[in-house]
């Protein structure tokens, strides 16, 4: 079962791993997009994990439900809004529960997903943060280790896309050839779900 | 890349601390990050209010004041700022008239102005929005974002700044914005790409003698990479794709913008062979604007923004304004 420290726990491995990787995922902005992905979501994440040091709230749902509040008060662009919303309402679609199963995790989060991509307007294959994510709601059921291979592979397979949406679709077909820095980013924050398990 | 600043992370802080040094008229709120005209609020006017990524200075803090924005929201370095920016000023303008969001078209713009919008009604602020989106050099269909807002923004501001400040209502100065935004059309072009605090080194890679066409105002490469122009070919290039999608029937305002790094020696230079080709077109030019206004960091280049206006807009566009970027009839 997992419970708020379990949460508490992935929020702050997504942090360690986006500390970790922020000039990769810079880096994969600066081709498509406009070079601050890194050091916004590290913003984010270290204003997240800074919040639940001081203050843990007692069940799964809340602790995410706090996380999607720091990073829509704190990173900005259209990172903020979209994560901040992911996990915000992956946690209201938790509810009050002291513990969930993986597979209730699953179902929020695919809730989260689905919010996302209401507001950015999104769907699979628009080179997003949801090429990653979609797959990774689907493999959830089955494991995290599956999550997390599932989101790594998503992130991947956006290379060969053009984008549809967000500043990289400004390029049109010269976003193509280059891996979408919000599937990187998504792929981290799958990834830490394993840390957190183990 | 040699930088004057202390910090990466300070550097929208530090830029802030020295705006509220310059500047009495504002009232910075460097903590919040807002930036507000110092008698702000003004009862019963209309305020606006803007912001966005920093790095475009002196956009949108440099356009605050009497007759233009009530307060602007700078974020990071290009990137958008978060809601609780634009809620806190919203509040701390809001006159009783309501306050008009002024948007660059980006998805982290739309969507924090998005949230931030909510935010305020619901703590009983009548909020409008209105989205720039004027740069030609992106087509527009069914799958993209639609066009980027740059340099129309000034023209936005401080047209619907006038009319707000001549005590027009929310649903007018909404509907003044829109139709500025309607009529005008950009086009940027990058003579070398610009480096932002966090990365350090140029943000796309430009060979020496080589320019880029269609450049948005954040460093993101443009539709087409050429060997350098002369001066005369830029503006023959930039002023034809801006008219064939804006076909002006009366007379237009002209802002010739650099992006932060070319001499106003050389914006003067190429003013003149806009308003050759203008001429050249049949297009009267009401009024010329030449500077940095619409930046993107060190970044070489100029963009064209041509506004069509009839004689409510030019009256607005001539009325006093007083901001620290922007000052003219007072």
């Amino acid at each position: 079962m997992l419970d708020a420290a379990f949460m508490s726990r992935w929020m702050t491995a997504t942090a360690a791993a986006v500390g970790r990787e922020e000039t990769r995922l810079t880096d994969l902005d600066s081709a498509i997009g406009d070079a601050d992905h890194g050091a916004n979501l590290r913003r984010g994440f270290t204003a997240v994990s800074a919040t639940l040091d001081k203050e843990t709230p007692d069940t799964p749902g809340a602790v995410l439900a706090l996380a999607g509040r720091q990073l829509i008060s704190t990173v900005g662009g259209a990172s903020g809004p979209l994560y901040g919303t992911l996990l915000r309402r992956t946690g209201k679609a938790l509810g009050d529960a002291a513990e969930v199963t993986r597979e209730q995790l699953a179902e929020a989060l695919g809730a989260g997903v689905a919010a996302v991509g209401q507001l950015g307007g999104a769907a699979a294959g628009d080179k997003t943060m949801l090429d990653a994510l979609l797959p990774a709601v689907e493999a959830l059921g089955r494991s995290f280790a599956a999550a997390a291979e599932a989101a790594e592979a998503g992130a991947l397979a956006t290379v060969p896309l053009r984008a549809r949406k967000g500043r990289a679709s400004y390029l049109g077909e010269r976003s193509v050839g280059h891996q979408d820095p919000g599937a990187t980013s998504a792929a981290l924050l799958v990834g830490a779900l394993v840390e957190a398990a183990a | 890349m040699n930088m004057l600043i202390n910090v990466p992370e300070s550097v929208v802080a530090d830029a802030l601390r020295g705006i509220a040094a310059a500047h009495p008229s504002l009232t910075v709120d460097v903590e919040n990050r807002v930036v507000l005209r110092r008698d702000a609020p003004v009862a019963r006017q209309v305020a606006l209010v803007s912001g966005g990524g920093s790095g475009h200075e002196p956009l949108h803090a440099g356009f605050v004041g009497p007759g233009m924005l009530a307060a602007a929201c700078p974020g990071e370095v290009f990137t958008s700022p978060v809601p609780d920016q634009m809620v806190r000023a919203a509040a701390a303008v809001d006159g009783g008239a309501g306050v008009l969001f002024v948007v660059k078209n980006y998805t982290g713009d739309v969507l924090n102005f998005d949230m931030a919008a909510e935010l305020a009604e619901d703590e009983g602020v009548s909020v409008a929005k209105v989205l720039v989106d004027d740069d030609v050099a992106v087509t527009d269909s069914l799958y993209t974002a639609g066009r980027r807002g740059t340099g129309a923004t000034l023209f936005v501001e401080k047209i619907a700044g006038a009319a707000a400040a001549e005590g027009a209502p929310l649903e007018r100065v909404e509907a003044i914005a829109r139709r500025v935004n309607a009529s005008a059309r950009s086009f940027g072009v990058a003579l070398s790409a610009c480096a932002t605090p966090a990365k350090g080194s140029p943000t796309f890679e430009l060979p020496q003698g080589e320019l880029e066409l269609g450049v948005g105002i954040h460093g993101e490469p443009g539709r087409e990479r050429r060997a350098m122009m002369t001066s005369r070919e830029i503006a023959d290039y930039a002023v034809h794709v801006v008219l064939d999608e804006l076909r002006p029937t009366s007379p237009v305002l002209l802002l010739v913008n650099g992006m932060g790094a070319t001499p106003l020696l050389e914006l003067y230079g190429f003013n003149a062979e806009v308003h050759r080709v203008l001429a050249e077109r049949g297009v009267p030019v009401a009024r010329t604007l030449v500077g940095n206004y619409v930046t993107s960091l060190d970044m070489a280049g100029c963009s064209v923004t041509l506004c069509q206006v009839d004689e409510e807009l030019l009256r607005l566009w001539d009325a006093p304004v007083n901001t620290p970027a922007l000052r003219w009839g007072c």
